[in-house]
């Protein structure tokens, strides 16, 4: 299975001089397995994804929540514009909205001229929750998970690795943080013993104490879950728009110093490419 | 067992923070977890027991109506949580950890998740209030 990382940055794009390094485009990861294709959440990074057969007809997305920088790129990706295509995109619903409610929300006017019905490529909608599906060779788990809104982590089996996919998560929300116990994390079917684990890692430990809430984790509790749930290789992603090349650099390098550990960790860079298995 | 829901885990990480005695159970009524006020009510240490099966933790309150009669545990506001999936209230005396009956307060809510699926309950012992 290839990961290919598109999208690194959390809450919004942020491009310009300080973020060329690790990227300013919001959350989009890439996996190829015998020549098909998954897409993972739609975020600005999205817009520069281009299929590795142009003939093939079906395409799949799958969003973790409906977060601006996770579907934002939606509407930009040119395969919705091919009426030979069938756009398959997989969500979470919610007891009061379906997944069709949720994304014409964004995809009509004001915020986008097009409306959803008048795509020309044909769409199809599936609901996900705490479900278990297959698109081609991949087997697919997807599990909610903390973060404000209906939001799902995903985990994906290939033919011979295990990813897993939870770029937006505050497992440690509480007043103790995390727990410790596997029955009391939330995600952790999704990411135990992962061969990679994408995770959420938007803060610093301080950071985090003033945004504890928000949805997201620091990078220190993310290394903490990885080493607990026994994943092989974690990156953290969902990087602070705040945070230039330079401050990513400094907090992975203290990180590195700190970590006495033997997992394997570092900062989602865009544009990496991973072979798994 | 696998993880729970995170609606019963942001339930806990909800009554960890809280002053007041909550016991929180699966669908069955298993204790899987209770604060630290309502340790002080049940006499142990949810650090020292961990979960408990709910044929034992159910027997240790005693609860009696005003005359000091004990009450079948049909009308006690958890288990009737768990029976029908609402959230109830009621007010009775429990048997004390030093046999003294104490009025207590229980107010039980149902964890119905995001999904509409019913996942466990949850009571709150309001100590020596007439609510
Ligand atoms: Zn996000
Ligand atoms: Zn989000």
């Amino acid at each position: 299975m290839k990961v290919s990382v598109q999208g690194v940055r959390g809450s919004i794009p942020t491009s310009g001089s300080q973020t060329t390094q690790f990227g300013g485009n919001t959350s989009c990861v890439t996996l190829m397995e015998d020549g098909r294709m998954i897409i993972l959440d739609g975020g600005s990074g999205l817009q520069k994804v281009t299929l590795p057969d142009p003939e093939v007809k079906r395409v799949d997305i799958l969003l973790t929540h409906f977060h601006l920088d996770h579907i934002q790129g939606l509407g930009f990706f040119s395969p919705l514009f091919d009426p030979d295509k069938e756009i398959h995109i997989w969500g979470p619903s919610s007891i009061t909205h379906n997944l069709h409610s949720r994304l014409n929300r964004f995809l009509s006017p004001p915020l986008f001229p097009v409306l959803m019905r008048d795509l020309p490529c044909e769409i199809v909608l599936h609901d996900v929750s705490n479900s278990s599906f297959e698109i081609g060779p991949f087997t697919i788990t997807s599990q909610f998970v903390i973060h404000p809104g209906a939001t799902v982590g995903f985990r994906i089996k290939g033919k011979s690795a295990v990813f897993a996919y939870v770029p937006d998560h505050e497992p440690a929300l509480g007043p103790k943080g995390l727990i410790f116990d596997k029955k009391w994390i939330s995600g952790f079917e999704l990411m135990e013993e992962a061969d990679l684990l994408l995770h959420d890692g938007q803060f610093t430990t301080e950071q985090y104490g003033k945004k504890i809430g928000w949805g997201h984790s620091s990078m220190e509790d993310a290394i903490q879950l990885a080493e607990y749930v026994g994943v092989k290789r974690l990156l953290l992603t969902h990087h602070d728009p705040a945070h230039s090349d330079t401050k990513l650099n400094e907090i992975l390098d203290a990180l590195k110093s700190k970590h006495t550990g033997q997992l394997d960790f570092d900062l989602a860079r865009e544009g990496m490419e991973i072979e798994l298995g | 067992m696998a993880t729970y829901d995170i609606e019963i885990i942001l339930n806990r990480q909800l009554a960890d923070c809280l002053s007041i005695p909550v016991f929180i159970t699966d669908t069955a009524g298993n204790l899987i977890f209770y604060n630290e006020p309502a340790e002080t009510i049940l006499g142990s240490r949810f650090g020292d027991t961990g979960e408990m099966p709910v044929e034992v933790w159910g027997t240790i309150f005693k609860p009696l109506d005003e005359k000091g009669k004990p009450l079948p545990p049909e009308g006690l506001p958890l288990v009737k949580t768990l029976k029908d999936q609402l959230p109830h209230h009621k007010v009775f005396w429990i048997e004390s950890l030093k046999g003294k009956p104490q009025k207590i307060s229980v107010t039980s809510y149902p964890i119905i998740g995001r999904m509409g699926k019913f996942l466990g309950g949850v009571a709150i012992f309001w100590e020596n209030k007439d609510i």
